[in-house]
């Protein structure tokens, strides 16, 4: 229990830099932020209007205790470019955003795990090394360019999947299940390769270990011998899935942007080009604190897959 | 070529190393796995260059991956270096009335949508994504080997930097570079800064990990009990043996900076949109892609290879030097 409530208490930190470094972004910018914030077609007094809006006037440690005092309440500011609460603007995106990510998480799992045990099991077979080039072909091809491709063939040639956008759940779940595929299989890609590298060197090394032998010895099938060498396996597997989350998110801005999906990602990238600055901190701020949380639960399960740990 | 090249750096690795550095290394019965991964591969390499030139043929014979690699990325460089050569057309001039065609003799990859040679583009294209592979790759490590080591010898100074490492690690790594971008004026070297930035709490763990085991190590303690200064225990005893680690982390970094630096290009927060890279041309492919595939298809696949090839050496490196790294990079 010490151990669960200090793991807890670790996050705090994490999160305090990341609030700091979200923060000071706007004021690493060589020059006036507020200048950044207006355009280049902003008069003086425009400028000074902002100056006085952003709390700019006032010195830097206070407009920082100012803002974060704010995000504890739930305050993410107002969007400068729609003028609408940021909470409510990411609240509309979320959806989307969400489904993508759950649903590629949840198919990389199914698909790496399955792949990676079976190129270890016929470790040095032609198995293993289509499973391997997969792998490496997997992150070396541009998430975009894959995106196209799966576009160009079952969409455009094939008409068996819609070419871009999204359907909303309300609308019925194989509607929202046809316009997620084509994404999801898409980012789905390079998760598999990360998850399916860690699990195949992982259950390798296990595989060497003598319970397995003997396992082995007494005449146990290869689905028994491979479950009790996979429960094994579990925790560094589990710790890439988690690490592996911050290339999701990364991922989802991208895929976004492809099939032109109305999520969190797309949020991102319209607001840079309107220089919407409380909306990329409240990004920023909202995708590491998945981030920090995700692990914090992935850390707290290893006594599930291993009950020797105790804290 | 290459070769050569490894040669040098581990000639250095074991050369600046006291002589009996690696010995009382491996006999301490619980010396930790990184510095012993560490002090092995130089044991292999060094036996590899005392080895007579046959023999050192064979060992790169034996990692396929690696030679694969770096013919490729040879050939890619030599490409965009020779790009004032090869370049069939002049990369920026529009001709409106050849717009979006197919390959064709005149043009080997087809035009864009302003009537651009696509081929000459692809090639000058190269010269971008190869700056931004080697920049990225060596100011991160650079960065990351100074706050490595600080937090990894200096008591104070770890806990403080580790926590700023922490909070950036916790930031994913695109949205990152794009809220710097958002921020500074794109150009190149800001690009640059942009996707270097995310990478260094990467190597800063590395390199701290690394030298916490170092410290521990006797020719570290020997040298500070004869009263050497710290920065010269890092330089001349400390550094040399994280070489071949850093290498390996280096190239993977490489790769990723390719592949980022396509994706901000794409996003439209990149280099400015007039530089011919490859992450530009696809950016304004994509409104023509049921058109004109071919526009973001070439481009695409050329960097495809440049990372492939990257990593085909990283993963090479990494099995040729120290198989044992397989676990953590």
């Amino acid at each position: 229990m010490a151990y669960v409530i200090r793991r807890i208490l670790a996050t705090v930190p994490v999160m305090a830099v990341v609030a700091v470094i979200v923060f000071l972004l706007i004021h690493l910018s060589p020059g006036d932020p507020a200048a950044l914030i207006a355009g280049d077609l902003a008069t003086a007094e425009d400028i000074q209007r902002l100056h006085v809006a952003l709390g700019l006037d006032q010195p830097l440690w206070q407009q920082f205790f100012l803002w974060a005092g704010k995000l504890f309440r739930g305050d993410l500011g107002t969007s400068l470019f729609t003028q609408v609460p940021v909470t409510s603007l990411l609240a509309q995106r979320v959806e989307p955003t969400l489904s993508i990510a759950v649903l590629t998480m949840g198919l990389s799992i199914a698909v790496a795990i399955p792949m990676g045990v079976l190129a270890a099991y016929k470790a040095g077979t032609w198995i293993d090394r289509v499973v391997m080039v997969f792998a490496v072909l997997a992150f070396s091809v541009p998430v975009f360019l894959v995106g196209y491709l799966l576009i160009y063939g079952f969409a455009v040639q094939l008409h068996w999947l819609p070419v871009q956008g999204y359907t909303r759940l309300s609308s019925g779940l194989w509607p929202w299940l046809r316009s997620l595929i084509l994404p999801c299989v898409n980012l789905a890609l390079v998760y598999i390769a990360l998850i399916t590298r860690m699990t195949r060197a992982t259950v390798l090394e296990v595989l060497h270990e003598d319970y397995i032998r003997t396992a082995r010895a007494k005449g146990l099938g290869v689905m028994p011998v491979l479950g009790h060498a996979l429960r094994n396996a579990a925790i560094p597997i589990a710790t890439t899935v988690g690490v592996g989350i911050a290339l999701l998110i990364g991922g989802v801005v991208v895929t976004e942007t492809v099939f032109a999906i109305p999520g969190i990602g797309r949020l991102v990238i319209d607001s840079v080009q309107h220089h919407d600055y409380p909306v990329i901190q409240s990004v920023l701020l909202l995708s590491a604190g998945t981030y920090v949380l995700i692990n914090l639960l992935i850390d707290l399960s290893y006594r599930l897959f291993d009950p020797r740990i105790r804290y | 070529m290459r070769p050569q090249g490894k040669h040098e750096m581990s000639d250095t690795t074991s050369s600046t190393r006291p002589a009996g550095a690696s010995a009382p290394a491996s006999s301490t019965p619980h010396a930790p796995v990184g510095a012993n991964a560490a002090i092995a591969a130089d044991a292999g390499i060094a036996a590899a260059i005392e080895a007579p030139p046959s023999l050192r043929w064979r060992w790169l014979r034996k990692h396929p991956t690696l030679i694969l690699g770096i013919v490729l990325l040879l050939l890619i460089a030599a490409l965009s270096l020779a790009a004032p050569w090869i370049a069939t057309h002049n990369p920026t001039a529009i001709n409106p009335l050849q717009r979006l065609k197919p390959a064709s003799s005149e043009h080997w990859f087809g035009t864009d949508a302003l009537g651009r040679d696509v081929f000459s583009r692809a090639v000058w294209g190269g010269r971008v994504s190869l700056i931004v592979a080697i920049s990225v790759a060596v100011l991160s490590t650079v960065l990351g080997v100074a706050l490595g080591l600080t937090a990894g010898f200096v008591r104070w100074a770890d806990s403080i930097i580790m926590r700023i490492m922490d909070g950036l690690m916790a930031i994913p790594d695109i949205l990152l570079a794009i809220a710097l971008m958002a921020v500074i004026q794109a150009s190149l070297s800001t690009v640059i800064l942009a996707i270097t930035i995310p990478q260094v709490p990467r190597v800063v763990r590395l390199v701290r990990s690394l030298a916490l085991t170092l410290r521990e190590q006797l020719f570290v303690e020997a040298a500070h009990a004869i009263g050497t200064r710290l920065p010269v225990i890092l330089v001349r005893h400390v550094l040399p043996n994280i070489v071949t680690p850093l290498i390996v982390q280096a190239t993977f970094i490489a790769a990723t900076a390719v592949l980022t630096e396509a994706v901000l290009s794409f996003l439209g927060v990149g280099v400015p949109a007039q530089v011919p890279s490859w992450g530009n041309m696809m950016a304004e492919g994509r409104n023509f892609v049921a058109v004109a595939f071919t526009v973001i298809l070439y481009p695409g696949m050329l960097l495809a290879l440049t990372v492939l090839a990257i990593n085909l050496m990283g993963d090479g490196l990494r099995d040729a030097l120290d198989p044992r790294l397989a676990n953590q990079l």
